[in-house]
């Protein structure tokens, strides 16, 4: 597999059932040396059960997976030179800190000397090492998942795979941990993946993004490109808070769109290449921070006046919930805004701006 | 005051577990020291109810069936139990018949149970008759009629009915671990049997212990089951303590060597109870 030495994983073809039920269909994809990869999706999607097949704890239907150009489909997971580190942390909780690192080691009869070693540096690279004597219970949840990712580092593998592990933190240290997350990928330079309900996480940490939907990758790219150019309806929809603005209508031969009230010159719009201009039934998207109100809409391509229905202020910024003609407007103004509900504003966007989504295929234009 | 409406509405609980059990054990414990006989009376005799009792080769029996009884009953229903529960939790097929079967012997009363393994025993049309008609002419399977084996025979008995129990016990102790956990191990290269032993059975310490309790209590009390599989017999060679204290105080009209016998057995519990609980509970401050 030679041309394969550029990649640390590689699935081919992938497929996982239970029973009629596909979880996982014919899924593909290369995740290069010391890449950062998040997958991303809605629960149900396949996202950990994707991550639990590469770990080897998930037996596949059929296609193959490879770690370092080594066929390890059917290879028992301590054997594939993986670490994982779960939600629910997993500690073995009568041992101690250095129990719970040492115990794989020791029993894959790793030198003690060497144990001890790895063990030291391990504490000093998560800061973990005044915890070493006690035991799980004794510990924070934020220190419980550092012990947990330690597990994964001694093991001193090239790969490590996270299944949602800042989920049970409550919403500083999983900032403070997400950080901490990027910080040890920057040093250790190995392959990670990690699966993640969170966009802002996965916005964050990811060199790519994989957004999964019913058991198949949607759209795999770098976070820019996922935000700035979704590849279909669902991605722009997912990626996004406040979500973005929809509106369906009809797109001619010369790239007029009209519907929901809207009538607009898409013209300077980036299409796709390879498309031919035709009539067709389009979703329009908008996302909230490229509407302008006030003063700044006087400038914009595409103007109209709006009524405010609802404020809400959430410290740096505020959103908006306008109305026109009966469609709805999310947009994201500064937070000293002395909007209130019920006034009358203008809105405006550029057409640059958009997102155009073929109706049947949802597949962007 | 607080929660004083909760504390005048357990009064009639702690009047009852007053007289009923602590001051009637006390006067169980007062009255083992007289000579009572059909009627209890107030002569009191010292130890001599004590001394014959440990005289009486029919209570040395009793007491050695029991160890017999408890240790291998608690050892072997452990075990079963854990061993039926870790097997049910790897998601075989069928797992709720297969409980239904294992706790199906726990739903009958120690007189049913008693009676069955009774014949199934029985060397006239229980396993030896099988087996001897199937050609092992030669085979005697006889544990009730031979005075050796005779509380093997019950401890069979007894196993079949109470495993279930501790099985579900486990069961419920198993499920309640972690799915990340077993991932984890695998992920670390643990075999499965390391795994419950450095793992898995080290997380269910409460369950162990409340496994034994049940088991525990059950022991101590064993009597049915001997009166309806046995008698006691063959001779006195299945007798155990809790027949020895009611035949004295309701056939043989010897109250003071059945309260005798009785605070006998409160004692060896206390043996048991005592530093389990100071263990369980005076442990605690020092955390």
């Amino acid at each position: 597999m030679s041309n394969n030495m550029q990649s640390s994983i590689s699935i081919r073809d992938l497929k996982l059932s239970f029973g009629s039920f596909d979880v996982l269909k014919n899924l593909n994809l290369e995740i290069g040396k010391g890449e950062f990869l998040v997958l991303l999706g809605s629960s149900g999607c396949g996202k950990s059960t994707l991550l639990n097949c590469i770990a080897g704890l998930l037996d596949v239907t059929d296609g193959q997976i490879f770690i370092n150009g080594k066929n390890v489909t059917w290879e028992e997971p301590s054997d594939r030179g993986i670490g994982m580190v779960f939600q629910s942390y997993a500690l073995y909780p009568q041992m101690t800190v250095k129990g719970n690192l040492a115990f794989g080691l020791k029993n894959a009869k790793v030198p003690k000397a060497e144990i001890e070693k790895r063990i030291a540096r391990t504490a000093e690279v998560l800061q973990i090492e005044s915890l070493l004597t006690r035991k799980p219970a004794a510990l924070s949840g934020g220190q419980r998942q550092r012990v947990a990712i330690g597990r994964a580092l001694v093991r001193h593998v090239d790969v490590f795979l996270f299944d949602e592990p800042l989920s049970n933190l409550d919403a500083k240290l999983r900032a403070d941990l997400r950080v901490e997350i990027k910080r040890l990928h920057h040093q250790l330079k190995n392959t990670m993946i990690y699966v993640t309900h969170d966009q802002v996480e996965a916005m964050t940490l990811a060199d790519r993004i994989a957004i999964m939907k019913g058991g198949v990758v949607m759209q795999l790219d770098s976070p820019s490109i996922i935000y700035n150019r979704p590849a279909n309806k669902y991605v722009a929809d997912f990626i996004g808070s406040p979500a973005m603005n929809f509106y369906q209508g009809t797109l001619d031969k010369d790239n007029n769109f009209r519907g929901d009230g809207l009538s607009l010159s898409v013209t300077g719009y980036p299409f796709e290449e390879g498309r031919v201009a035709q009539n067709q039934q389009v979703w329009l998207g908008i996302r909230p921070e490229h509407i302008r109100s006030a003063d700044a809409a006087q400038q914009c391509a595409v103007q109209m006046g709006a009524i405010v229905e609802l404020v809400e202020p959430m410290g740096s910024d505020t959103q908006i919930w306008s109305v026109v003609d009966k469609q709805n407007y999310r947009f994201r103004v500064d937070g000293q805004t002395e909007m209130t509900e019920g006034d009358s504003i203008r809105i405006g966007f550029d057409p640059e701006n958009l997102s155009l989504f073929d109706r049947d295929s949802e597949l962007r234009l | 005051m607080k929660n004083l409406n909760a504390k005048i509405a357990s009064i009639p609980m702690i009047f009852t577990a007053l007289v009923i059990f602590v001051g009637c054990t006390a006067w169980t414990i007062y009255h083992s020291f007289t000579n009572s006989r059909l009627l209890p009376n107030n002569n009191w005799v010292g130890f001599d109810q004590y001394e014959r009792l440990w005289d009486t080769k029919r209570w040395i029996v009793s007491v050695g069936n029991l160890a017999i009884y408890g240790v291998c009953s608690l050892v072997i229903s452990v075990i079963i139990g854990f061993v039926l529960a870790a097997l049910l939790d790897r998601k075989i097929r069928f797992e709720g018949v297969f409980r239904s079967i294992f706790l199906f012997p726990f739903a009958l009363s120690f007189i049913v149970t008693g009676l069955v393994w009774q014949w199934i025993l029985n060397p006239e049309f229980g396993v030896q008759k099988v087996l001897q008609s199937l050609g092992w002419e030669n085979v005697t399977f006889d544990p009730l009629y031979n005075p050796d084996l005779v509380i093997y025979g019950i401890l069979i008995a007894g196993i079949w009915q109470g495993s279930g129990l501790i099985m579900c016990v486990m069961l419920a102790g198993l499920r309640g671990i972690d799915g990340d956990i077993w991932k984890a191990t695998r992920v670390d290269g643990i075999k499965t049997w390391k795994t419950y032993i450095f793992v898995i059975i080290p997380m269910m310490k409460p369950v162990f212990v409340t496994a034994l309790v049940l088991i525990a209590s059950g022991i101590i009390k064993v009597y049915d089951l001997v009166l309806a599989q046995t008698s006691g017999g063959p001779g006195i060679a299945s007798e155990v303590p809790a027949k020895y204290v009611y035949d004295k105080m309701f056939n043989a009209q010897n109250l003071g060597q059945g309260f005798a016998a009785s605070t006998m057995m409160l004692v060896s519990v206390a043996i048991v109870l005592i530093p389990w609980a100071y263990l369980q509970f005076g442990g605690k401050k020092n955390d």
